[in-house]
């Protein structure tokens, strides 16, 4: 196996803070070409309920993936990063993110095992708002295809 | 636009299907937006590098776009309190006009006792699903005051 198996257990808190912004929704609802007025709309938002505009569902991806670029840098791990590829991923929304929070992330190595000639890394990304309090988990699991590895998966 | 009420949905329901297509300035957009840059989301040269057969599409990107299925048919997406995906094949994504159809569809898998019902999703491009065990857990409105007459048959 290339990757240490002693990183199992590690956490990593991300530095500073993460302010979500009505742009950057904006910006991600475009790109993923979803032009839901909850994402848009700070008036129709908060008909509904909301303090803010809403995040899509998968927006936190763009939070985890910050909180893992220490983790999978760090060259005790022994990651090749040109190898890697995404195996699967999971949101739990304790709350929906909104514009306007302010969110703190840790990165947890939850696994590391190598199977069928593959690494496989499981991380989980616990995010917070500024009082602590949970608003999602998102959990990855990334591949690191073995160098004889002829299919992509 | 309000949040799907749970009476009204039914376990094998089929819920509209969505139909993307997906191009270069697609991934370009989604990488800026996401903050992914993994060459091989826009590197031909990276994508060979490591035995692809040409430029993938963000799995992520494809993950959005199923969850899009899912947040239009429960009018909220403040609703999904949960979603997976495995990224079972790559999305190639060739470098003309067209780029690649991915084609999306969903089927109320389980109704839940708590409101929540479980929408499982599938994505294919071509004949192939590029998705696995694709899900979406969606918390639905079950106030009383949306349906009262059929709100004795669900619990809290």
């Amino acid at each position: 196996m290339a990757l240490d198996p002693s990183f199992v257990g590690r956490c990593y808190p991300m530095a500073g803070t993460y302010q979500v912004g009505r742009a950057k929704i904006r910006e991600f609802a475009d790109a993923i070409g979803d032009d839901d007025a909850l994402y848009l709309a700070p008036d129709v938002a908060q008909a509904c309920g909301y303090s803010d505009v809403l995040a899509p569902p998968t927006f936190a991806i763009t939070l985890a993936q910050r909180a893992q670029k220490e983790l999978i840098s760090d060259p005790g791990l022994g990651l090749d990063h040109r190898r890697m590829v995404h195996g699967s991923q999971s949101f739990t929304h304790h709350r929906p993110i909104k514009a306007g929070d302010e969110l703190a992330a840790t990165l947890y190595v939850d696994g590391v095992r190598a199977m069928g000639g593959n690494d496989m890394l499981t991380l989980r990304c616990e995010i917070t708002d500024q009082a602590g309090a949970p608003v999602t988990t998102a959990r990855t699991m990334l591949v690191i295809r073995g160098s004889d590895a002829e299919e992509h998966r | 636009m309000s949040r799907r009420c749970c009476t009204d949905v039914a376990e094998g329901e089929e819920l509209p299907g969505l139909e993307v297509r997906v191009t270069r300035a697609d991934l370009v957009r989604y990488a800026g937006a996401s903050g992914d840059f993994n060459p091989i989301h826009w590197s031909d040269r990276a994508a060979r590098e490591v035995g692809l057969p040409d430029i993938v599409a963000h799995g992520m990107l494809t993950m959005a776009l199923a969850n899009r299925l899912v947040t239009t048919w429960a009018g909220d997406p403040g609703a999904v309190v949960e979603c997976a995906a495995r990224f079972t094949r790559p999305v190639v994504v060739p470098d003309d006009a067209d780029g690649t159809l991915i084609e999306f569809a969903g089927k109320v898998a389980e109704r839940r006792d708590d409101g929540t019902v479980v929408v499982a999703i599938t994505a294919r491009c071509a004949t192939q699903t590029v998705l696995g065990r694709a899900t979406a857990t969606v918390a639905l409105d079950c106030s009383p005051h949306s349906h009262p007459l059929r709100h004795g048959d669900i619990s809290g």
